[in-house]
């Protein structure tokens, strides 16, 4: 077992020092009066440098990222962050700009968001494009509130409810409440498309607009997108398109021509930056013209030969966050669409397609494809055959390809597909990478037949068993004690 | 440059594998009409070299702060960081890792986190934190979300002494007619307390207060906790995590939610981000707080694990009932957080928080000297406003003695200190400045 950081205190053992002091070292009670001054410090770790490292260095034994290995978490696109991006994110002239410098002492860094707004604005078909949300869920609600403040800009003011399709991700629902709205779901379907009939019969004066990824989270392309779009768009609605699933059409098809009217992307999904254990993410939002002027400020633009920021917007939404958006992120995704080009981009998306289509063929001979047809980067398959030939469970599965050295698919989602895995290999994974994972599956699907316990009782080879998680639910420990 | 690995005899391999002719056969689900019939404009892909010319002269155009002393703060702070956190943070078990939902190959990840609530609890005094949200600014506004939903009012007080920035996210968020964002001016750079005092009433979900302010001075918090508490409602507090040091644990002034910006700890400015926001609470929040959790359980043969936590308040279980649609955290930045606050300790903190004192303090009385004024005379921590008559002028004339200097208000500059910066440096601030006395 590990200890904590606090568990290895050795009093005394900490070294930081400050260089010497050239000014006077007045007694702070002398300037602040003691009614604001803490009376004990705070009971931080007391710990050497060298055992301070080594113990990350061991926490990062014990973690598990796309340098390790295959990484199919559907809708996750975990795809190999190139090390130029890192690279350039730490140049001096980037990380140590403060973000109320004057325009004139930052314009390489301005430069950058102006390019990385054109650029997203191309290949996502919009006309404006804020780089301002920090992350996918921030953009929706950035989108979502520029769907509001239109409506509201017309004096359209019994627009009250958001539709969503029941394939959605949570965060479209969750979303749409935040911003103030009801959500009023759309059917899936036998096919896994939105449902066009039940779509009409739910379109209104109330309704604000419809959320929708495309390809879907089942991986399938919305073949009827044009008259989604009309419906929602003869009724005064507007489109928008969470970008969760660009990877798969980036440089074949643009939601711009799709028929929607907002997009948001996350950079940190389809543009390679590094997922970081949970972020910093990045999650710019393109709009068509006619919403320009609601997007927060400020904005970059420029202005004969200088970039400047405008902030002079009287229809913007306002601000979504502090200072201008993830900038450190902004640079590795700009390295990648640098790198790639116009055809790297569409290479790209072609060959997650590819892989995506090459797994899901040579999978459905040991478990079942509820949508087995043409796929786009992801598809699901589920464990319905292992649950009702063995009482193995789509959990189980998952924890015993760990075991396999692999991270395991997304389980559980789609909600409307029971004993989901929603596999996304991405396009930057070789075919030996593949068939390993392949033979992984097909290997797990033999125990499942005929040693069930050892897929049940999976994984075997991780640093701990599974956990409780109702305890941790219902006693929650979510901090530290001291018990000495 | 391309990173897909398959050679084209391989893809056409796998092609006729999977079933198809072509590439174009794996996009014929996507109708003619909505096809793009053209090359993005995008130019041609790059070299690695030609990249690194590339951003290496964009990255050059820009005056850094390590060439150049930097005296702004406003939010963003220019702190020295320990040259150990970078070269952990680019472990790419760390970097290239999801969200820790297999908890049994993520428990370094999920351990990091959960010491890294620890510490921030450990600093703010608070019961709970979560593992992290974007930034201030937006933690304050789901702070002042979470405040909302549970109280019967829906009106957010505030002095204009709380980051003008932050006011804005705040207007921003009130869009979904759940908030009722009050701005309450204040006096003398402090919040005017007897006027936010007579604001409360039992509509008033909660206060906020920013410590130390804007303009960097202190706050009295006390009684503003008192008042809001009476109408049962919330106070809400923003603080500088760095000045957590020295000043009073929030938990002891009566804070229920507390936020703040936590980029002072290890991460670097970076143009504005990315950086972290904190989010500690008192225990009734626990089940209601945004974001993640992580907590400790047993796995089964009774070893001590980490694990999400509390996952019925997110979106993905509670969808359009939930109060937050944050799925994401800042690991990387709440890691280099940790990081920083393991390989400074409670004296560096301690040491780091006293000498910026002690060089705005120094700085102050030299500006005082000179025959500048100070704008507000409170008390503050390690930044001040002086004034001047043209602060735009001011600042042109600094960068032309190699200083950045601070942020621009009306008639006033407000000046940030941190240990990286000198005597020496000031005595150079105060020159310039003293020309425009």
């Amino acid at each position: 077992m590990s200890k904590l950081i606090f568990e290895k205190n050795l009093k005394g053992s900490n070294s930081f020092t400050l260089p010497p002091a050239d000014i006077p070292e007045v007694d702070i009670t002398s300037s602040i009066p003691a009614s604001f001054l803490r009376e004990t410090a705070p009971a931080l770790p007391d710990i050497s440098e060298v055992e301070a490292v080594r113990h990350f260095v061991d926490l990062s034994h014990r973690a598990y990222g796309v340098d390790n290995g295959f990484y199919p978490l559907g809708s996750c696109t975990m795809k190999y962050s190139p090390k130029i991006n890192e690279w350039a994110a730490r140049l001096p002239g980037f990380t140590s700009i403060h973000p109320y410098q004057s325009v004139e002492t930052v314009q390489g860094a301005m430069e950058l968001l102006y390019n990385m707004q054109n650029m997203l604005a191309e290949i996502t078909g919009m006309d404006a494009v804020t780089l301002q949300p920090a992350a996918g869920a921030h953009g929706e609600m950035t989108g979502v509130m520029i769907i509001k403040a239109y409506h509201q800009g017309r004096n359209d003011q019994g627009r009250t409810k958001m539709m969503v399709p029941d394939s959605a991700h949570g965060t479209n629902p969750a979303t749409a409440n935040v911003v103030g709205y009801d959500v009023v779901e759309v059917k899936s379907n036998r096919r896994g498309l939105v449902d066009l009939e039940d779509l009409k019969s739910k379109m209104s004066p109330e309704i604000a607009g419809l959320m929708l990824t495309n390809p879907n989270t089942l991986g399938l392309f919305e073949e009827e997108i044009q008259d989604i779009a009309a419906v929602v768009h003869d009724g005064g609605g507007l489109l928008y398109y969470d970008g969760a699933n660009l990877n798969a059409v980036m440089g074949i098809s643009r939601p711009g021509d799709m028929g929607f009217d907002v997009v948001h992307l996350n950079l940190h999904k389809t543009f390679s930056t590094p997922h970081g254990g949970g972020g910093p993410g990045s999650g710019p939002v393109g709009v068509k013209s006619y919403l320009a002027d609601y997007l927060p400020v400020p904005m970059v633009d420029k202005k004969d030969d200088k970039y400047i920021f405008v902030y002079d917007r009287p229809l913007s939404i306002g601000k979504v966050k502090n200072f201008y958006g993830n900038f450190g992120v902004i640079v590795k995704a700009y390295a990648y669409i640098l790198a790639l080009g116009a055809e790297g981009i569409k290479d790209a998306a072609q060959q997650a397609v590819l892989n995506a289509n090459y797994l899901r063929q040579h999978l459905k001979k040991d478990y079942h494809i509820p949508f087995d047809r043409l796929c786009k980067h992801e598809f699901v398959a589920t464990a319905k055959r292992q649950v009702d030939e063995n009482g193995v469970i789509t959990l189980d599965i998952a924890k015993r390809l760990t075991d396999y050295g692999f991270h395991p698919p997304t389980v559980y989602f789609p909600l409307i597909v029971k004993e989901a895995l929603m596999i996304e290999p991405t396009e930057t994974e070789t075919r030996e990478r593949l068939d390993d994972f392949l033979q992984a599956m097909a290997s797990i699907a033999e125990e499942a037949r005929n040693h069930p316990e050892i897929v049940t009782n999976a994984p075997h080879n991780a640093v701990i068993t599974r956990v409780d998680e109702v305890t941790a639910a219902r006693k929650p420990v979510v901090k530290w004690e001291d018990d000495s | 440059m391309k990173y897909t690995p398959n050679s084209p005899a391989i893809v056409e391999d796998m092609l006729r594998s999977a079933g198809f002719n072509s590439l174009d056969e794996l996009f014929s689900d996507v109708p003619e009409a909505i096809r793009l019939d053209r090359k993005l404009k995008l130019g041609p892909g790059r070299s690695e070299i030609e990249l690194t010319r590339e951003l290496k002269g964009l990255a050059a155009k820009n005056l850094n702060t390590e060439d150049y002393p930097c005296f702004l703060g406003a939010g963003a702070y220019d702190h020295y960081i320990p040259a150990a956190i970078d070269q952990l943070l680019l472990r790419s078990e760390f970097y290239t890792a999801y969200t820790p939902y297999q908890a049994e190959i993520n428990q370094g990840i999920l351990q990091s986190i959960f010491e890294y609530q620890s510490m921030i609890c450990m600093l703010t005094g608070m019961d709970v934190a979560n593992a992290s949200m974007y930034d201030g600014g937006s933690a304050l506004a789901e702070a002042c979300v979470l405040a909302c939903a549970n109280s019967k009012g829906k009106k957010v007080l505030l002095p204009d002494t709380v980051h003008p920035e932050y006011q804005q996210i705040l207007q921003t968020y009130a869009i979904s007619g759940k908030m009722e964002i009050v701005i309450v001016p204040s006096t003398a750079g402090v919040c005017d307390l007897e006027k936010m005092i007579s604001l409360i009433d039992e509509d008033t979900a909660c206060v906020v207060i920013q410590q130390p302010n804007f303009f960097g001075h202190l706050e009295e918090v006390e009684k503003l906790a008192d008042a809001v508490h009476r109408n049962k409602g919330f106070l809400v507090m923003a603080v500088d995590p760095i000045s957590l040091a020295i000043l009073k644990p929030p938990a002891d002034v009566g804070a229920d939610i507390v936020v703040g910006e936590g980029q002072a700890l290890g991460n670097s400015l970076s143009f504005g981000g990315p950086y972290l926001g904190f989010f500690a609470a008192t225990k009734k929040f626990l089940r209601r707080l945004p974001g993640r959790i992580v907590g400790q359980t047993t796995d089964t043969e009774g070893r001590r694990a980490f694990v999400l936590t509390l996952q019925a308040r997110e979106q993905h279980i509670r969808r359009e009932k939930a109060n937050s649609n944050i799925c994401s955290n800042q690991a990387l930045n709440a890691l280099a957080a940790t990081m920083y606050l393991t390989l400074i300790g409670s004296t560096g903190l301690q040491a780091i928080a006293v000498r910026c004192h002690q060089l705005a303090v120094y700085a102050a009385r030299e500006l005082e000297k000179a025959g500048l004024k100070l704008k507000y005379k409170a008390p503050f921590f390690r930044e001040f406003a002086v004034l001047l008559d043209d602060p735009a002028r001011a600042n042109r004339r600094l960068l032309e003695n190699g200083i950045i200097g601070g942020y621009e208000l009306e008639d006033a500059m407000l000046l940030a200190f941190t240990e990286k910066r000198t005597g020496a440096e000031i005595d150079q601030l105060v020159a310039v400045l003293g020309g425009e006395a």
